[in-house]
């Protein structure tokens, strides 16, 4: 049997999505629904996050043993969660969330990917969100994306990937919006029209024009605000905050403030997780990133922080052993960050699973004792109602759910 | 329907140049396998020379720290450098603008992102183009394996992946030091530069690669050398086949085991698909991946035979639509279309090359030279025409080409002086129907038929 390779079906979720979005004739109109209040923003971290640094599970003699060279536990700096685990220096600013209860973390958690240890083949089963398999790149669509399709009447600024590269985890036939802080579209309302013919036969460009057209003209006023003569902006209009636009702290605050607008779901990625060399320094300026996006949503939510959960998630963790230039090589198990004024936090939930040698996978990393996608759908089923069939079934397939760690309040 | 010459110079090369006749498509494999022309007129600097300028730069930080006029020089240093990189980036649009040999740079740049390197500091900072002019583009019609031992054992590969880092354990340096392996490079160059991930090494093997690499690093940051006191004691055991074990050990044993990786049967099938993939379609005919991969074989990796048997393949020319020109590629066809001279590119500010090229293919989800992974820039169309992307692609066409020539031409013979016949009826209706020049050309040059090739 033929594979259906991942790309025959992102073509396929392309054409799926230019009868899903709206023609080049919609108008954006007020909403007609909304799912509920509550807002839920995922966090991708690529290059495989460090679980065991990021938090310290210092009560395990084998931890200090095999990373003689790294700085573990409260007697290094690391603040003591629980007598147990500790949290590491670059989280520190998050420090009085983690006091409110607003910050908690999931631990050896992961994906059904394993072995292959390929960041690119890992991430996109991670925003797939289903079982995978041998072949494990046959993902027809995210599962962010697959949640909004349980959703009756969704509108396309519901859902929001924000950042300058497309997100997988939102591809699919539900109408959603990929935007990054600086962008802008602005054009005539003649030019608009005539390009918008040019792009009516492509299967690709069709949709991402008219989704282009729809949020510059959300955000910036009809025709993207071009002047009524039709001026075109210049080029430094154009190159103005592009430099920055990939800044945590501008995509935290862009997602933030369209959750308090009008969108409920949105997600981007932070990079710089893969620290083979130097980890001391390398994950203290992810961590400083991760930092940075968590506060930046919760000043720009404001009153909204309250019903918020965000969860930043890694394709798979390192290894236990530090290797030989003071870092960390590919794993498996790693740990899922939790935040926001939703969340039951002020705890590290899950199953420990020891890290002496026999209890480790392949005799190398944390050994994974719950799937990740676990505490997602259980967050959602909190959030937005989301029975518990749907989930396993349609949102991750093939998921069993388990027991309630009750993440949210 | 679209010629077989329109098709060579927009599918495999950097795209029509109004006012110059059309070459037949016979030329395409002709000038790949002459001398490299566009080269001489537009040289880069060497590694050696960027690595010298990185030192440099370090120790004028170093001896201006503190100084009343530090503040002054530091900026002046940080200038420097990133004129030189703003420099490489202006001639190698201008290559790609000016090249009569556009399979050439198309193939560069395929190879440059499959041995993806990038970095932060400041050794590399200017060092990526010189890696790829040194260890990529005189190979791109020659033997993979060649490519494959300059790549791997260039020092910008060495730095990028750690590789200077990784130490035998059991090596007498590695006894003394208590230091040890890092895969980083050895993963890398399996899952990636040869045999392709799912096709069937082991995490045993990577582990066995990464022993096998451990003598190979750098010498004064900048040369690579190979240390046998570093070289974990072997033999190694890579995809069924014994490598090293000799004392000491030597880079010979390395070697092998690259020209031995590039032979597989796996990285034939790997890298011949990755090519059809990039040139001509996402699912590409397997007839064509098949030919191609067997040419591999047959010819032990011979490049420019890969390249003719795909040219002599049928799949090869079926008309459109072609796949979605990367941002790099999109602003160097537009600036051929437009008839930009080359000299004005290469000579170009930073601020200039900034303001209409780097930033917008940053916009566009390029950063040059700035891939995120050692998998380099996407390979999914869908993945850079998302709405965001889209925006920058149109921004750009709009406004930058009345920025770079004094007079646009008429939008009614700008569309078939950069498509010639692959221009739908559509587009020229549209393009003929704008409210000014500068509108009918952007949306010629947004097109679904210009961006796709």
């Amino acid at each position: 049997m033929a594979a259906i390779t991942r790309r025959e079906m992102l073509l396929r979720s392309a054409v799926l999505g230019c009868s899903a979005a709206a023609s080049p004739l919609f108008t954006p109109v007020a909403l007609a629904s909304v799912p509920g209040e509550n807002r839920l923003v995922v966090i991708i971290l690529r290059g495989a996050m460090d679980g065991l640094d990021v938090v310290q599970p210092y009560g395990d003699p084998a931890l200090v043993a095999a990373r003689p060279g790294f700085e573990i536990g409260p007697a290094s700096g690391a603040r003591d969660l629980d007598g147990f685990f500790a949290l590491h220096r670059g989280l520190e600013d998050l420090w009085p969330l983690w006091q409110a209860g607003e910050l908690g973390f999931a631990h050896a958690v992961s994906t059904p990917y394993r072995n292959a240890r390929s960041h690119f083949d890992g991430q996109d089963l991670l925003e797939a969100g289903t079982q995978g398999g041998t072949e494990g790149r046959v993902h027809e669509d995210g599962w962010l994306n697959r949640f909004l399709q349980t959703l009756p009447g969704m509108s396309r600024e519901i859902a929001l990937a924000v950042g300058r590269q497309e997100a997988l985890i939102l591809r699919g036939s539900a109408p959603s919006v990929s935007w990054s802080p600086a962008s802008r579209l602005s054009l005539s309302p003649a030019t608009s029209d005539l390009l918008g013919l040019v792009y009516r036969e492509d299967p690709l460009f069709q949709p991402a024009f008219a989704d282009a057209r729809f949020y510059s003209d959300l955000l910036y006023g009809e025709f993207g605000g071009a002047d009524a003569d039709g001026m075109m902006p210049d080029m430094a209009a154009m190159t103005r905050g592009v430099a920055r636009a990939g800044n945590a702290s501008a995509i935290a605050d862009f997602a933030a403030e369209r959750l308090r607008a009008d969108a409920r779901i949105a997600s981007f990625s932070l990079g710089g997780w893969d620290t083979h060399r130097g980890q001391s320094g390398s994950i203290r300026r992810a961590l400083g990133h991760l930092s940075t996006a968590i506060l930046r949503l919760r000043e720009g939510l404001g009153p909204e922080w309250g019903r918020t959960t965000v969860l930043a998630m890694t394709e798979f963790g390192r290894t236990l052993r530090e290797n030989g230039s003071g870092g960390t090589d590919h794993g498996t198990g790693s740990a899922l960050v939790m935040a926001g004024g939703a969340l039951n936090g002020g705890r590290v939930f899950g199953n420990w699973p020891g890290l002496e040698e026999a209890a480790l996978f392949d005799r190398r990393d944390l050994m994974p004792t719950r799937d990740v996608r676990a505490y997602a759908a259980w967050a959602m089923a909190g959030l937005f109602g989301t029975d518990r069939a749907t989930l396993e079934s349609q949102v991750f397939p093939g998921l069993d759910l388990g027991d309630d760690p009750g993440v949210l309040r | 329907m679209t010629s077989r010459a329109t098709l060579a110079q927009i599918r495999f090369g950097t795209g029509l140049r109004p006012g110059r006749r059309l070459p037949a498509p016979e030329t395409l494999m002709e000038r790949l396998t002459g001398p490299d022309r566009v080269a001489r007129t537009y040289p880069l600097e060497d590694f050696a020379a960027r690595a010298v300028a990185a030192q440099t730069y370090l120790s004028e930080l170093r001896a201006s720290r503190g100084l009343a006029d530090g503040a002054e020089r530091q900026a002046a240093a940080r200038a420097l450098m990133r004129n030189a990189k703003s420099r490489q980036l202006a001639i190698s649009l201008a290559r790609g603008v000016a090249s009569e040999d556009g399979l050439r740079e198309r193939l560069t740049w395929f190879w440059a992102d499959h041995f993806t390197t990038a970095g932060q500091r400041a050794v590399m900072q200017g060092s990526i183009t010189a890696y790829v002019e040194e260890a990529i583009r005189p190979h791109v019609a020659g033997r993979f394996g060649d490519m494959l031992e300059a790549a791997i054992l260039h020092p910008v590969m060495i730095l990028y992946l750690d590789q200077e880092r990784s130490i035998g354990p059991n090596s007498r340096n590695g006894l003394a030091s208590g230091r040890g392996l890092n895969e980083n490079l050895a993963r890398e160059l399996l899952e990636l530069h040869t045999l392709g991930v799912n096709s069937g090494y082991t995490q045993r093997d990577v582990r066995q690669m990464a022993e096998l690499l451990t003598g190979v690093g750098l010498e004064r940051g900048r040369e690579m050398v190979f240390r046998p006191g570093n070289a974990e004691p072997g033999p190694e055991e890579v995809f069924g086949t014994p490598y090293g074990g000799a004392d000491p050990a030597s880079l010979t044993e390395v070697r092998a085991a690259l020209q031995d990786l590039a032979l597989r049967p796996e990285t034939a099938r790997h890298l011949s698909r990755k090519l059809a993939d990039y040139f001509l379609s996402d699912a590409p005919d397997p007839g064509v991946v098949e030919a191609m991969t067997a040419t591999y074989l047959q010819s032990g990796g011979n490049l420019a035979a890969v390249m003719q048997a795909m040219l002599a393949h049928g799949a090869a020319w079926s008309p459109g639509p072609g796949r979605v020109k990367r941002p790099f590629h999109f602003v160097v066809s537009a600036l051929r279309a437009l008839g930009v001279v080359p000299d004005q590119i290469a000579q170009a500010s930073r601020q200039e090359i900034n303001q209409w090229a780097y930033l917008p293919m940053v916009a566009m989800g390029q950063r040059w030279q700035g891939a995120v992974g050692p998998d380099g820039f996407f390979d999914d169309d869908p993945e850079w025409i998302h709405p965001q992307a889209l925006a920058a692609r149109v921004g750009w066409a709009m406004a930058v080409p009345s920025r770079l020539r004094r007079r646009l031409p008429d939008p009614r013979e700008f569309v078939s002086a950069c498509l010639g016949d692959a221009a739908s009826e559509t587009l020229q209706w549209a393009a003929a129907r704008a409210e000014t020049r500068a509108e009918g050309v952007g949306i010629i040059l947004a097109s679904p038929e210009f961006m796709r090739s």
